[in-house]
């Protein structure tokens, strides 16, 4: 599918400096926070148009459109929901995404440099919080003259994301979409991100996390946590179909313990080209983000926070997403509902997996487009 | 909106929790929420009602009701609402008895398989009648369970719910203020019932 946008690039800011760091919701602080983020589209006379699209573990500020450098058929992460005509349209909406706090393409993170030590932080860099990413998308909508949004939007990490900026921020959200997210991971899932965890800091070249100056890249274990992460996101479905029990570049087995069958050829490129693009510590650090996120633990404070908010949910699950299942979404609807909350629910059929909420499937694109619409129209959005 | 909803709005005090099962187009909760500051869930099965239904801005969850309800916390609502789809379930007992669970009064509105219409269709033709509130034939209709207003009260009674008003509705859905009171069971086209259980 050609790209909607087009040509983009990558801005950066500071957003927290000197004497205003970024204080933490743990009480810790980092002191200079710069953001990547990007823009497609035009924020209209009254800023109610504005978008905040958060991207999930592995996603980056390029959400939509291709750079001057990059491929033009291979867009961003998200293309097929946002441009002209699609369902975060960029005709009538503003749409912004920033990397992450913690991240490692372009926003501050541990491959960033401590300004305390001149070397990279590495483990050094504080732990943080999903309420911590929200805090510093917040900053870079207060540099763009933002205050409210239209609605903020994410799948897996992005939809906790969404979610969390819902109940801490009442008021600033007309609409937050949930997307194959957890309120809650499973003891199976916090499993799943142990195993990686340990494949990354038990790879020799991982040096307690300062690997940056040292010429020697954890690579072995980043990749390693990549295929187990990317078991999580297939469906055995999508699997079966994808693969079978095929042979990688020939018809009859090896018979060996080398890469044989073509879903090990897979996750040996998946594990492979992530090393090129990512950071072994944002992955730790990211992953430490979900298997904390709780943001239920104090259901009365939730019921005030979503009381004195008025912000619609749209909570989505798809039905061969094991990572986060139905179960998942439910429980954050349910959740939701309790406090107060009007929460439309859907399960939509996808052979996908956890990466379902990637594919431009045409139930789930026509639901966030009449979601979005509404949201819309509330607001007096021209053209909607 | 329908006529038979009005009735069902006007038994829905402002401000209650409201759930109403097989919402359809939402317009019944869209009315409630502007109108009467109702805080609403709709369940809805069908992808063009719960398409229309978020074009409302009515919270809803596609699903089928008689699994959805079992999802449902007890008492998360102060009422629920099965209006003209009772006939459509495969568990009505069940489905009953799981609106008590959820909300302590409950609205059913449902057509009357009694009326002198249907039974001289079936008595005189011998033929599963179509009218315009059953207006289906009988190999594809999804009223799988049909019954008439003296077989539902008997339910109702059977589950322990408590029949606190009854409005009898003519064909356009209306409610009847003629001679179906003297034989409702003969003459009604339906009736919609206000529960407490």
């Amino acid at each position: 599918m050609p790209s909607g946008v087009g040509l983009v690039e990558t801005r950066r800011t500071v957003v927290f400096d000197g004497d205003r760091p970024l204080r933490l919701a743990s009480g810790g602080e980092v002191p200079k926070v710069e953001v990547a983020y990007e823009t497609y589209g035009e924020l209209n006379a009254d800023r109610s148009n504005a978008v905040f699209i958060c991207h999930a573990l592995s996603g980056d500020a390029n959400a939509a459109g291709h750079h001057e450098d990059g491929d033009p058929d291979r867009p961003g992460w998200w293309d097929n929901i946002i441009g002209p005509g699609r369902p975060f349209d960029t005709d009538h909406f503003f749409v912004i995404c920033a990397n992450v706090l913690g991240g490692c393409k372009g926003t501050t993170g541990p491959s960033s440099i401590d300004p305390a030590t001149g070397k990279p932080y590495g483990l050094r860099f504080p732990l943080i919080q999903v309420r911590d990413l929200v805090t510093v998308h917040r900053a870079l909508l207060a540099e763009l003259g933002i205050e409210r949004l239209l609605a903020a939007v994410g799948g897996s990490l992005g939809g906790m994301q969404a979610m969390q900026w819902a109940i801490d921020h009442p008021g600033e959200l007309d609409g937050a979409l949930v997307i194959a997210a957890s309120a809650r991971l499973s003891a199976q899932n916090i499993a799943f991100s142990a195993v990686a965890r340990e494949a990354i800091m038990r790879d020799p070249d991982f040096n307690g996390g300062d690997y940056y100056e040292t010429g020697k890249r954890p690579d072995r274990g980043l990749g390693l946590a990549r295929m187990i992460g990317h078991i999580t996101y297939l469906s055995e479905e999508s699997m079966r179909e994808k693969f079978g029990r095929r042979i990688q570049d020939a018809e009859l087995p090896r018979y060996g313990f080398d890469v044989d069958f073509q879903v090990e050829s897979y996750l040996h490129y998946q594990g492979q080209s992530f090393v090129e693009r990512f950071d072994a510590n944002t992955y730790l650090y990211l992953g430490r983000v979900m298997d904390y996120f709780n943001p239920f633990e104090d259901p009365i404070h939730v019921q005030h926070q979503i009381e004195a908010g008025d912000t619609s949910f749209l909570v989505l699950s798809f039905d061969s997403d094991w990572r986060f299942s139905t179960s998942h979404a439910r429980e954050i609807a349910a959740e939701l509902r309790l406090a107060g909350a009007p929460v439309t629910f859907r399960e939509i059929a996808s052979p996908h997996g956890h990466d379902s909420f990637l594919f431009p499937i045409p139930d789930y694109h026509e639901t966030v487009t009449g979601f979005m619409g509404r949201l819309a129209r509330q607001r007096g959005i021209a053209g909607s | 909106m329908r006529p038979d909803l009005d009735i069902v709005a006007g038994m829905i005090d402002p401000g209650s929790r409201v759930l109403d099962l097989g919402c359809g187009d939402g317009a019944l909760l869209e009315t409630l929420m502007h109108r009467k500051s109702c805080q609403v869930l709709g369940i809805e099965r069908d992808p063009d009602g719960f398409h229309a239904c978020i074009a409302r801005g009515v919270p809803v969850t596609q699903g089928d009701l008689e699994a959805e309800l079992r999802e449902i916390d007890s008492d998360a609502f102060d009422v629920a609402i099965l209006s003209l789809t009772l006939q459509a379930v495969r568990h009505p007992d069940r489905v009953l008895a799981e609106m008590k669970r959820v909300a302590p009064r409950q609205i059913v509105s449902l057509p009357n398989f009694g009326h002198w219409r249907l039974r001289a269709g079936l008595a005189l033709r011998g033929r599963m009648p179509v009218t315009p509130i059953l207006p289906y034939q009988w190999y594809d209709t999804p009223n799988i369970r049909l019954c008439t207003l003296r077989d539902f009260e008997s339910l109702a009674a059977d589950t322990q719910m408590n029949i606190e008003r009854r409005v009898l509705l003519n064909g356009n859905g209306e409610a009847d203020r003629g001679p179906a009171r003297l034989a409702s069971n003969l003459l009604a086209q339906g009736a919609v019932y206000s529960l407490a259980g």
